[in-house]
């Protein structure tokens, strides 16, 4: 079998890793260079395997650019890589911000090669995960991704709380990880398949389920464990505190990629496998969104640092997926994979802005900023733009991802989503055109005058972001076209009546949308 | 009897004598060749014992079925010569600070010669007499720096200890005998049921698992493991974690396995608290420590609780986990005290403080102890991640098909173990490569056979875990030996 596309769009940035160690430590320039290089390759590759995706060949599973190899034959191991249309936005999305996150490492003047080999590690690793259709390969590339960034976050991480976010960060992450690798195990053993593949998985388990007890001890395992990666309300803590420390290449990638690895995984691998335990734990999974969205909306509103305020916000916005999720209907997941891509462009974004403004104030309390719009025309309107989007402006894939999350959520648990939505329009649009007049209007303290905008080169990684807000807000088409059908089959194991009842009606809302 | 079965035995025995001659002819400038020629045989015997020629492809029993053959006393045969090249390599870099070195060599292979009988015991008798021949050279071993007042607590403190276990280990012996009359494993398993309500055959069987408990250095009788780590020479300390961790448990396989599995299926919950209570133990204690052989004392306390875990599970994947893992154990472990050696050789302290500056001091170093502390840690793509996952997947798969419950509070503290130690093994990185105290920033001399051994402690931690396959089927070979 010749290698797929995707071995190549992972392996890249992980060979430049390996290639990095053998660079002597003074030689910056071909340093950053070989990161951005890797990193643009493998964008490259990911746009063309986005492009192709429509005239490849899918398997008899349903996957595209499929790779197999086995690894350990008695385990039912394989090195096994293909994409179909729920993770192909993710992994596009994933280089792309990946190549942001390389271009925005500029603002690193230490150790600067240490830092480029974890973050190629990171963006690698995570890349593999979202590829990875065997279970092992799946939890172990992300545990491989997740390393460095503990690591990013201890060496480089700015303000005098990086001790105690790098140790909270450190904590929460490896435990919510752990977790589900035991979900995942004891899913493995549980089916009897004697296989990590997931396509062979699911296969096998709709033929013979597992039974629902045994479902309702797994599920918990993978909904909590995920979750707590994803930042769950309440095991969200650790989130605002570690982004608001990050080096912002580390909180780009982290909230833009790495974060949605545990959403990824209850949409590919726990609501197909245990359909009863998810519709039994449906509702207190959306219960458990209005915290995120409602209770951590209101503690956003409350914030005086940026970086926290960025941060706080991601946790709110991962409650819609949540609801997405916890909807078990086609417009529900469809919505929320489509807002796990835009959040990550989103995410990315916002941290890459911060990331600039603090390296040239040196602060991100909002009270000592203002009229930066002056100073800084594209970086404020980046800035504008992003808060827009952040709050579900029409135009930017926010706000497609959201209103379809809504009209899946609305047949499910039409009590939260009202609430949610009060939490999404209301709170999310106080705290963001807050944080813009604060930051960009008003009169511009004497000390900021000396403050330069982005030059042509450091611009790229921010319009790159935006544009593909801006690409997949106007044509959603590109995304759900494939998402949906794989969405059906992830799904086909709950009740069908509902699902196509609701299919046919989202179609024409989201074509209504779209107009 | 077939003689030629314990062949390989005898060859490491004679080779130890040959060096105890050697030092009278060769000149004392040149004493650490001796380190070498030895390591040369034993490249040969372990390329002989891999060829499937001679003694290692009998399967068979001599002595009356007190020594034994088989692929799980094959397996450890070859683990125990691969960890005493490596830990002659090591001897080899600290052989300009001891007095004698070819005594402390041929002393390594006597050792290395008690785990081989360890391997292939089959017999209380036998099972006795190769830990005495490990513990009592490492009494030795351990004291070995006369001149160090540490060294010599060490070696007084382990003797005690030691020799205590050894008293209840013989006692247990003795009402095993006594009750029914059997030593040989076999004989007694086909017996041990009839006895399972007889008070006096399970305290016996429970001391003879206490002696055991001491050489892995299980909860409760792991209080000597960091005096003893910390104060003995750096190799002795090595190869007391890899080499005789790894004889105490192929003898802990072997009792509970062959000779009282009727026995053992009941005791379940006994070492699964056990286990637990070392992880934490382990963990907890290691968190506070300064002193890096100390520290990696405690975490070798924690390592023993993850392979008891194996234990537990009663099961073969289990068994082979605990293989799979030993075999990763060794490298990772191994580099580290390599590393330790090499720095620290020149240091009155031993603190990790020491280690400040490592990263330019010697990029490879650096590396080696990063790699041995990240697969310590348990985290891809390194040995320790793929050993700590079979070894949860054989306590999941336990839980699930006895319905025990403790199963799952076992994982869960085998998870938060694992969660702790990240901690102080990333403290001993963040040391090397991001410390600010670091004094001394000259460049650390090495050796060609010190690079040649980091290199294969590298090699053999990646290998092991991205290529997990070859040893596992080794492993799950292996483990077919025991009875359940």
């Amino acid at each position: 079998m010749t290698t797929s596309i995707l071995t190549y769009i992972w392996g890249i940035p992980i060979l430049a890793a390996l290639a990095l160690i053998v660079v002597p430590r003074n030689y910056r320039v071909p340093i950053r260079a070989i990161a951005v290089l890797a990193t643009l390759i493998s964008a490259v590759l990911a746009v063309k395997m986005f492009c192709d995706y429509g005239c490849a060949k899918a398997d008899d599973y349903g996957y595209r650019f499929v790779q197999q190899i086995p690894w350990v034959e008695s385990l039912g191991i394989s090195y096994h890589v293909g994409v179909d249309g729920l993770n192909v936005g993710l992994i596009l999305m994933g280089a792309i911000v990946a190549f942001a996150a390389a271009l925005c490492s500029f603002e690193i003047q230490s150790r600067e090669k240490e830092f480029y080999i974890l973050l190629l590690v990171m963006s690698g690793g995570i890349l593999g995960a979202f590829a990875s259709l065997d279970l092992f390969f799946f939890y172990f590339l992300h545990e491989l991704a997740l390393i460095p960034t503990f690591i990013m976050i201890g060496i480089w991480g700015r303000g005098d709380k990086k001790n105690f976010a790098t140790f909270q960060i450190t904590l929460y992450l490896s435990v919510g990880a752990l977790i589900a690798l035991i979900g995942l195990i004891a899913l493995y053993l549980q089916s009897g398949a004697g296989t990590f593949d997931i396509p062979k998985l699911i296969e096998h388990i709709k033929a013979t389920p597992i039974s629902t007890s045994a479902q309702n001890f797994i599920f918990p395992l993978l909904l909590f464990g995920f979750g707590i990666l994803v930042s769950l309300w309440p095991f969200h803590s650790w989130a605002p505190l570690g982004y608001g420390v990050a080096p912002s290449p580390t909180a780009m990638l982290h909230a833009g990629v790495l974060k949605k690895f545990g959403l990824y995984g209850l949409i590919r691998v726990a609501l197909p496998m245990l359909p009863d335990a998810a519709q039994h734990w449906a509702n207190i999974l959306a219960w458990l969104c209005v915290g995120n969205i409602l209770y951590i909306g209101w503690v956003t509103m409350r914030q005086r640092d940026l970086n926290m305020l960025i941060g706080n916000s991601s946790v709110a916005h991962m409650g819609f997926i949540f609801l997405g999720i916890a909807s078990l209907n086609l417009i529900g997941v469809s919505g929320a994979v489509l807002i796990m891509i835009a959040h990550g462009f989103l995410a990315a974004l916002t941290f890459a802005l911060s990331g600039y403004i603090y390296q040239q104030t040196g602060t991100l309390q909002m009270s000592d900023l203002g009229g930066l719009c002056r100073k800084l025309p594209f970086i404020g309107t980046a800035l504008l733009m992003a808060a827009m989007a952040g709050c579900g402006l029409p135009g930017f894939a926010n706000f497609v991802g959201e209103v379809t999350v809504f009209f899946g959520s609305w047949k499910a648990f039409p009590t939260i989503t009202f609430i949610a939505l009060w939490g999404a329009l209301v709170i999310g649009g106080v705290y963001m055109t807050r944080a813009v007049r604060n930051i960009l209007h008003g009169p511009l303290p004497e000390k900021w005058n000396s403050l330069t905008d982005a030059n042509l080169w450091r611009k790229l990684p921010y319009a790159l972001l935006l544009a593909s807000l801006f690409v997949f807000g106007c044509w959603p088409r590109l995304l759900t076209e494939k998402i949906n059908p794989d969405a059906e089959k992830a799904l086909s194991a709950y009740k069908m009546q509902v699902t196509s009842a609701q299919s046919s009606v989202g179609h024409q809302q989201l074509a209504n949308v779209n107009k | 009897m077939n003689a030629s079965l314990i062949s390989l035995e005898i060859s490491v025995i004679g080779l130890g004598l040959v060096l105890m001659l050697a030092d009278f002819f060769v000149p004392a400038e040149r004493r650490r060749f001796i380190g070498y020629a030895a390591i040369i045989a034993l490249g040969f015997l372990l390329a002989f014992s891999l060829s499937g020629n001679g003694s290692c492809s009998i399967t068979g029993t001599a002595f009356n079925g007190a020594f034994i053959n088989d692929g799980l006393s094959l397996f450890f045969k070859r683990f125990f010569i691969v960890a005493a090249i490596l830990v002659l390599f090591i001897a080899a870099e600290f052989a300009d600070r001891i007095v004698a070195a070819a005594e402390y060599y041929s002393l390594i292979l006597f050792a290395l010669a008690g785990m081989l009988f360890a391997a292939s015991s089959n017999d209380f008798a036998m099972l006795f007499v190769s830990i005495e021949l490990i513990t009592i050279t490492f009494y030795v071993l351990v004291s070995f720096q006369r001149s160090k007042l540490a060294s010599l607590e060490a070696g007084v403190k382990y003797l005690i200890l030691g020799a205590l276990s050894s008293a209840f280990m013989i006692f247990g012996i003795a009402l095993i005998w006594g009750t029914t009359g059997k030593l040989n494993f076999t004989e007694l398993a086909a017996v041990a049921s009839q006895y399972a309500d007889s008070k006096i055959f399970l305290l016996g069987i429970l001391l003879v698992l206490v002696g055991l408990g001491f050489k892995i250095a299980a909860f409760p009788f792991q209080i000597w493991a960091p005096d003893v780590y910390q104060g003995a020479p750096a190799p002795t300390t090595a190869f007391l974690a890899v080499g005789s961790k790894a004889a105490g448990f192929v003898l802990l396989l072997r009792v509970l396995f062959t000779a009282v599995p009727a026995i053992t299926t009941q005791w379940a919950n006994l070492l699964i608290v056990i286990s637990a209570i070392t992880i934490l133990y382990g963990n907890l204690c290691a968190l506070p420590q300064t002193n890096i052989k100390r520290l990696l004392g405690y975490s070798s306390i924690s390592h023993a609780g993850y392979l008891l875990l194996g234990v537990a599970a009663l099961n073969a994947n289990g068994q082979a986990a605990i293989l799979y893992y030993l075999g990763g154990y060794l490298f990772t472990v191994l580099a580290g005290f390599l590393v330790i050696t090499l720095v620290l050789r020149h240091l009155e302290t031993e603190e990790i403080a020491g280690l400040a500056g490592l990263n330019q001091r010697s990029p490879l170093l650096a590396a080696t102890m990063t790699i041995s502390m990240v697969s310590l840690a348990g985290i891809p793509p390194l040995a320790g991640f793929f050993g700590k996952f079979l070894l949860l997947k054989s306590a999941v798969e336990a839980a699930q098909a006895t319905h025990n419950n403790a199963y799952y509070y076992l994982v869960f503290i085998a998870l938060a173990g694992v969660v702790i130690s990240m901690y102080y093994y990333f403290g001993v990185i963040k040391e090397m490569y991001w410390s600010k105290e670091a004094k001394d920033l000259s460049a650390i001399p090495l050796s060609a056979p010190a690079m040649v051994t980091a290199w294969i402690c590298i090699g053999g931690i990646f290998w092991i875990g991205m290529f997990p396959n070859v040893l596992l089927n080794l492993a799950n070979a292996a483990a077919l030996a025991l009875k359940i």
